[in-house]
């Protein structure tokens, strides 16, 4: 199939139709909503299940049901959105049953903006939700690397009987570019050994996320962290760019990344020896790949729309073996690529150091920009 | 009586096929077990049993799923018939119902409730309206009677401070969408029989697509009410109805035709 | 002469509740208190001849403990009267 110019929110909803789900549940949010609405026509075109929900409460507990019959389901929704879903998501997780939550991101907290953020870090990435569990979260890119990751993650989510989260920003779910859809794959006839779906001919089942005894609760818990640590070695993805002979390794995911990369052909032009790691799985997180990193450069810079989630987490990988610089936007602001150039040119001239202030020079050099209007 | 007379005699009751062999974890006397028979029977007598998916809610009913001999799902609390859309939409020719309660029903899955009425989806719901919190040890519900002590409104609710019960069959009773909301009651054998030909007739409603159905049954809770299980019925007969009137509230011409 | 009937309690089941025994219309059930079930209840028992199988106890019982029988109809009864 030839690569066509698709708008990002629709191609995702038709790659998760052609990845085989048969069941989408949502509520109107922006910037997400023409995820639901490209389901809306599309589903019942195909016999497939769509439902309007009052909420995203009853979307995700939707999902919840449609699953438990061993069929794929998902919903889409974005950040505030994503917060009700997060008591559904835990049940999910805790009954061990697949599903797949698109978050196309916005500014926040609170009701925050419907401009493009990646402030949901925290909350997608270590859980979000009620008790002991580990979601997958992929973090695309482009149009096309969500196309793909979408139908991974259906994959993903069967194997592992796991939450698989595909966190967007508005840019990408806004954005038109060329991409290429996959064909339509055909919907499974074999109905897993755990599903619900009526006990003709075998005992009855049940599903459910209690575990009343909590030596039982244990035992579940211990499945789901050992699950984990298989997920951690089986499927950890990212992209790498220019790293080979770098001396600064710029870090980052989804559109920080993408826009990173810009910056980074631009200081290369210039002669500054900069590659990007961009990680795709951000749970589970590339941290050996990180730690490697580390060890072969002399500074790091993390850029995120976020105020520093991320980095947190790359700190406690490289724990001081280099400096970690870090550059981010916040509220719904997207950094344009001079301003990262920017940084990559200031860690370059001026050696980075360890001093423990890297979020409040951040701040401090982020107000000074704001106030020169950027 | 000899062995030997009764193999001449006719079984006339049996423990239903669609229960377990689970001993439930209710209270002595508590009518839930009375509900869960009931909806067993009708599922046996309908042939529904290797075709149903039951959904639990959250509170006294939450193991509900232990004590089927069907398909169960447990449910977030209130969330039950959302639950159980996702599985009618993908499975649309399995009978799915929910089983829940008030708290879980008419308090926080209040949402959820009224919008599975008004899209007309095609499951049944059990309704346990006992007027308490049971699972919780005895707190104010949405159907707590005025002046009634819980332990959450241990003057009796005062209605200036908490409002007043909430009828669900009404409310739900005025939806397009719903098919068959009647109210029954469990405090007598006459009321038990009525509530069994109800619940089967909400059956009927979603086998025979008619839309959303539901069957709300005044129950009893000896333990949080603080009486004995037979004081308990005379309480649901001498409170509970003058406030929730025994009544069909909306019944589907094609079922109100329907010989059972 | 009335119907016979007979009915068995399944002690694994049966909580004690009463409910049978104060529905009974023929006041022949009662717990036996010189009895405990498995879970430390007194069962309900028939007591006393004149049950009449007519199914009330197991109507009310919450935990579907109660088995019912009934004397068998003669088929030919209704010609034997006529």
């Amino acid at each position: 199939m030839a690569k066509q110019l698709l708008k990002g929110n629709e191609a995702f909803a038709e790659a998760a139709i052609r990845a085989g789900c048969e069941g989408f549940f949502g509520y109107p949010i922006t910037p997400s909503t023409e995820f639901l609405e490209h389901m809306a026509k599309r589903m019942p075109e195909l016999g497939r299940a769509f439902v309007q929900a009052e909420s995203e409460v009853a979307a995700i507990n939707m999902v919840y049901g449609a699953v438990c019959t061993g069929k794929r389901a998902m919903t889409a929704s974005s950040s505030p959105g994503i917060s009700l879903m997060m008591e559904g998501i835990s049940y999910i997780a805790g009954t061990e049953v697949p599903a797949v939550i698109v978050n196309v991101m916005r500014g926040g907290p609170g009701l925050g903006n419907i401009a493009p953020s990646q402030g949901d870090y925290y909350q997608m990435v270590k859980g979000g939700g009620h008790g002991d569990y580990f979601p997958i979260v992929l973090a695309p890119a482009s149009v096309q690397e969500a196309i793909d990751q979408i139908g991974l993650a259906f994959d993903l989510a069967d194997k592992y009987r796991s939450v698989v989260h595909v966190i967007v920003d508005g840019n990408i779910g806004q954005m038109m570019e060329p991409a290429e859809l996959p064909p339509m794959r055909p919907l499974p006839k074999d109905v897993p050994e755990w599903a619900v779906n009526g006990a003709k001919g075998r005992a009855a089942r049940s599903l459910s996320s209690i575990y009343i005894d909590p030596k039982d609760e244990e035992v579940t818990n211990i499945r789901l962290v050992r699950r984990w640590m298989e997920i951690e070695k089986n499927e950890v993805r990212y992209t790498e760019y220019f790293l080979d002979d770098a001396e600064i390794a710029v870090i980052g995911f989804g559109t920080a990344g993408r826009v990173a990369s810009s910056a980074i052909n631009q200081a290369r032009e210039e002669g500054i020896k900069v590659g990007l790691f961009r990680p795709i799985t951000l749970a589970p997180f590339p941290k050996k790949q990180i730690e490697d990193l580390s060890k072969h450069v002399k500074s790091i810079l993390v850029v995120e729309m976020n105020s520093g989630m991320m980095l947190d987490d790359i700190q406690s990988i490289v724990q001081g073996r280099v400096p970690v610089e870090f550059f981010g936007r916040m509220g719904g602001v997207t950094p344009f690529p001079d301003e990262i150039l920017d940084e990559i040119r200031r860690v370059n001239t001026n050696e980075a150091v360890i001093n423990g202030q890297v979020r409040a020079e951040w701040l401090d050099r982020l107000e000074k920009l704001i106030e020169e209007g950027k | 009586m000899m062995l030997a007379e009764k193999q001449t005699m006719d079984l006339i009751y049996q423990r239903p096929e669609s229960l377990s062999d689970a001993i439930t974890h209710y209270c002595p006397g508590c009518t839930h077990g009375i509900a869960h028979r009931l909806v067993a029977e009708v599922i046996d007598e309908m042939g529904l049993r290797e075709k149903t998916i039951g959904v639990a809610p959250v509170g006294c009913s939450v193991f509900a799923y232990n004590y089927f001999n069907t398909d169960y799902v447990e449910a977030a609390h209130g969330r039950a018939p959302a639950m159980a859309t996702g599985i009618k939409r993908v499975l649309p020719d399995r009978t799915v119902y929910t089983y829940q309660g008030d708290g879980d029903l008419a308090s926080i899955g209040m949402a959820e409730i009224m919008h599975v009425a008004a899209r007309g989806e095609n499951i049944t719901v059990i309704f346990i309206n006992n007027a308490i919190y049971g699972m919780t040890g005895g707190q104010m519900a949405p159907t707590t009677l005025p002046g009634m002590r819980t332990t959450s409104s241990p003057n009796g609710r005062d209605v200036e401070l908490s409002g007043y019960p909430i009828r669900m069959s009404e409310m739900l009773a005025t939806m397009d969408g719903a098919g068959y909301i009647v109210r029954r009651s469990l405090h007598n054998p006459a009321n038990i029989r009525k509530a069994k030909k109800a619940i089967r007739l909400a059956f009927e409603t979603q086998e025979h697509g008619l839309g959303f159905s539901m069957v709300e049954l005044l129950s009893s809770c000896p333990t949080n009410w603080k009486v004995t299980p037979n004081e308990a019925l005379t309480f649901i007969a001498d409170h509970m109805v003058p406030v929730f009137p025994l009544d069909d509230f909306k019944v589907h011409p094609a079922i109100a035709n329907l010989k059972v | 002469m009335p119907i016979k009937g007979w009915i068995e309690v399944n002690d694994l089941y049966c909580k004690g509740c009463e409910l049978c025994v104060a529905a009974c219309p023929q006041n022949v059930l009662a717990l036996d208190l010189d009895q405990l079930t498995p879970k430390g209840y007194h069962p309900a028992r028939l007591i006393t001849a004149g049950c009449t199988g007519c199914n009330i106890c197991a109507i009310v019982c919450p935990d579907a403990a109660i088995t019912v029988y009934r004397e068998a109809r003669q088929k030919n009864k209704v010609a034997i009267n006529a």
